[in-house]
């Protein structure tokens, strides 16, 4: 199927920095796409290219298959990290406002916010002004802004941040019904465990370049180090060429808990079986990476030698 | 476009709301009202009538009692100890002193007693009543009869005639040109500055919310700019309308309430009252005014080209508003915060400061010189500078057509400067802004 969007050799450069450099990504329809970076990476750039906010310096951006231009707009919906509202506003007319500048019809924004309001059960804040309500509140304003024109893409830049973990849990649930019903998401976050929770692909940007993207079940098996997590009961001494013990420790009662990594050949039944012969297993599994390790490694080893030697300098 | 349409009306819907526009609203015209009524009846309260004392020990006036509207003199004898005396314990205004040893040819020593500081009112009729009987005596003694001095005396009415280049001659009256030039000039100005200040306030206000991001994401930078600074145009616009109308409904209403009967006549009063000094000739003074008033003034509206000046204040009210808003929109996009925006008001605010003091100055001298020709072309002080002329006559067409034309282009190209700066910076936050900072956002791309 031909993705949503897709950037092609996408460069950007400001005045004394390279936010993009030559930045290519794939986001396929329907799915909830996980946009992961350090500060100052370039996401920022790179939404703001996809919001046409700003433009690109060179390369392209496509919206199914179309270069990217204003009459895409209506499609798009975008949560900002900085984000606000205006203060001396009511909610329903500032809804009404934001949704009629993405180009609804007043007729269609005033029953959509009225039945998301409703949704949120807080149907008594559409008179009520902006300022009055609490930042969780807002929040919720903010989102429903967002999907008000129901876009097909939907650009939400660390949607979390400011929620409690309630409404956090209430947004989630929308961004999942979202996709369900047909919508993209690009998610650019910092919470990993969000990330692994949603995400069926994602992208990783170090120093304005992609250095990682695919489906987050592929990235993983890639990122395996062939290292199992073992617990039991005995004593176990292990010295063998197709076997490394990474960490050892020893709990009471005489129990255990290892990692052991495989060397290439060797297969986890030879180890369980190794492993069965000297003590009582009670628990093997193999260590599959999170996003997190996987995401500080790739960062790590994109980093320049000069920035990595920088780094062990200050840690001494 | 529509999205331009949207963005206007949100500016304006949400401003003239607010309650601080109405209540300026509405309070202004009553002010206004105040001012002009309220001298008024001042005056008409507060003219009772005083009472001054005379000790005539140098045998000034004769026994003759000086005549005036407002003030009644009376005689108390020549002992100027017992005249202090008395006057101490009666409730009278005023003790007037002329010394025993008065001389008319060297009059010195004339005292006007009183128990608070009197009133410069009574303290200006009284010296012309001594004064008027110095001179009268003075005249006496030389000889000349009173009568035959006003015959001689010459009160020539210079009245101005403008030749137009038909060839047609038109009453023209520079007192009222320049009231219609300066009253039209600083119109322009305030309303610049009064609204220009909440462009900006406007962008900053986006900006520190951080909405700025989804709106334009949603409209071009620009559409957004323009919206506002359109939106803000008409808010001002009603005000001023407003103002107008209810200041007109006002003046009337409380004139009529209060029952202050030809409130232009008072006014003639107290401007005559304070020149003239016999009633004969404040009267004249008076009869003179009026005629001026009826003749003179209405005349001289009538003969200014009321509809090119009405026309032409138009369009620079709303060319130099436009042109100066774009700047202040730009100004409110660089900066995070009040204080940060005086440094970049300064060079917005110094060409309309200048010009409205050189228009003080010398265009209203002058209004055809090389300084008034030229300030009218530059665009960003042609909205003033013209304006101080054209009631004055005489701009060539040519002239007229060029400055507009460069006030056009001259917002054309702040515009484009403003948007090009407004862009990059509403995006900017937490930045120490300089003036090279600002160059180079003008060089970003898009």
């Amino acid at each position: 199927m031909q993705p949503i969007l897709q950037a092609i050799d996408v460069r950007k450069a400001y005045a004394n920095h390279v936010a993009l450099d030559g930045v290519s990504l794939d986001i396929p329809e329907q799915s909830i796409f996980g946009l992961l970076g350090p500060n100052g990476a370039g996401k920022t750039s790179l939404i703001r290219i996809i919001t046409q906010i700003t433009g690109a310096d060179s390369g392209e951006i496509r919206f199914r298959g179309q270069r990217l231009n204003p009459s895409h707009i209506a499609q798009i919906g975008y949560l900002p990290e900085e984000r606000g509202l205006y203060k001396k506003m009511k909610v329903g007319e500032q809804l009404l406002y934001l949704a009629q500048l993405r180009g609804l019809s007043r007729a269609d924004a005033s029953a959509r916010i009225k039945s998301w309001l409703e949704r949120f059960d807080v149907k008594a804040w559409a008179d009520k002004y902006v300022e009055d309500l609490s930042k969780g509140m807002q929040q919720k304003v903010q989102f429903i802004a967002t999907v008000l024109h129901e876009p097909s893409l939907i650009i939400l830049d660390e949607p979390f941040s400011g929620f409690d973990p309630i409404n956090a849990n209430l947004i989630k649930d929308e961004i999942l019904e979202l996709r369900k019903k047909g919508a993209t998401i690009i998610f650019s976050t910092h919470r990993m465990e969000s990330v692994e929770e949603m995400c069926d692909n994602i992208a990783l940007i170090n120093r304005s370049r992609k250095v990682l993207d695919g489906p987050v079940s592929q990235i993983k098996e890639t990122f395996k180090t062939q290292t199992y997590e073992v617990e039991g009961k005995g004593h176990l001494l292990v010295v063998h060429p197709d076997f490394e013990v990474l960490e050892h420790h020893d709990r009471e009662n005489g129990y255990f808990y290892d990692r052991i990594r495989l060397h290439a050949g060797a297969t986890p039944n030879d180890l369980l079986r190794f492993l069965i012969g000297q003590v009582e297993v009670h628990a093997f599994r193999e260590q599959i990476p999170s996003i997190n390790e996987i995401f500080i490694r790739r960062v790590r080893e994109t980093m320049p030698e000069s920035l990595v030697e920088e780094e062990a300098e200050a840690r001494r | 476009m529509d999205k331009i349409w949207l963005i206007i009306q949100r500016e304006y819907l949400t401003r003239v709301r607010k309650k601080s526009f109405i209540v300026m609203t509405l309070l202004t015209p009553l002010l206004m009202a105040g001012l002009v009524v309220g001298p008024v009846l001042l005056a008409k309260t507060g003219s009772k009538q005083r009472i001054v004392e005379i000790v005539d020990a140098g045998n000034l006036f004769g026994g003759v009692v000086p005549t005036s509207e407002k003030i009644d003199y009376q005689f108390v004898g020549t002992d100027v100890a017992a005249a202090k005396a008395s006057f101490r314990k009666s409730k009278h205004t005023a003790l007037l002193i002329i010394p025993p040893g008065f001389r008319l040819d060297q009059p010195g020593d004339v005292q006007l007693v009183s128990r608070e500081n009197a009133d410069l009112e009574t303290t200006r009729r009284v010296k012309n009543a001594v004064d008027n009987q110095i001179e009268a005596s003075r005249l006496r003694q030389s000889g000349i009869d009173r009568t035959t001095l006003d015959k001689a005396k010459s009160d020539l009415d210079l009245s101005s005639i403008k030749l137009d280049e038909a060839g047609g001659e038109q009453a023209s009256n520079s007192g009222v040109t320049t009231g219609v030039a300066f009253g039209l000039a600083m119109l322009i100005y305030f309303f610049i500055f009064l609204y220009g200040v909440q462009i900006m306030r406007g962008v900053m206000e986006e900006k520190s919310n951080r909405i700025v991001e989804v709106i334009i994401s949603s409209v071009k930078p620009f559409q957004l700019m323009m919206g506002k600074v359109l939106g803000i145009a008409a808010v001002g616009l009603t005000q001023l309308m407003l103002w107008i109308l209810l200041s007109w409904g006002a003046t009337t209403a409380v004139a009529a309430v209060t029952g202050a009967p030809g409130m232009a006549e008072q006014r003639m009063e107290q401007v005559t009252a304070s020149s003239a000094r016999t009633p004969e000739e404040a009267a004249k003074e008076k009869a003179k005014m009026s005629q001026a008033m009826e003749g003179g003034v209405l005349k001289a509206m009538g003969n200014l080209n009321l509809p090119l000046i009405l026309g032409s204040f138009l369009f620079y009210f709303l060319g130099g508003y436009l042109l100066y808003g774009a700047l202040f929109g730009a100004v409110g996009s660089a900066v995070d915060g009040e204080t940060d925006s005086q440094q970049f008001m300064m060079p917005i605010t110094i060409p309309l400061i200048a010009t409205i003091i050189v228009a003080q100055s010398v265009i209203i001298r002058d209004p055809n010189g090389s300084v008034a020709t030229w300030m009218s072309m530059i665009p960003l002080t042609s909205p003033i500078a013209m304006m101080m002329r054209i009631p004055f006559g005489g701009v060539p067409g040519w002239q007229l057509g060029l400055s507009m034309l460069l006030l056009v282009g001259g917002f054309l190209a702040t515009i484009w400067i403003a948007s090009r700066i407004y862009r990059v910076g509403i995006l900017m936050h937490g930045k120490k802004v300089t003036y090279g900072e600002l160059s180079k956002w003008f060089f970003y791309k898009a």
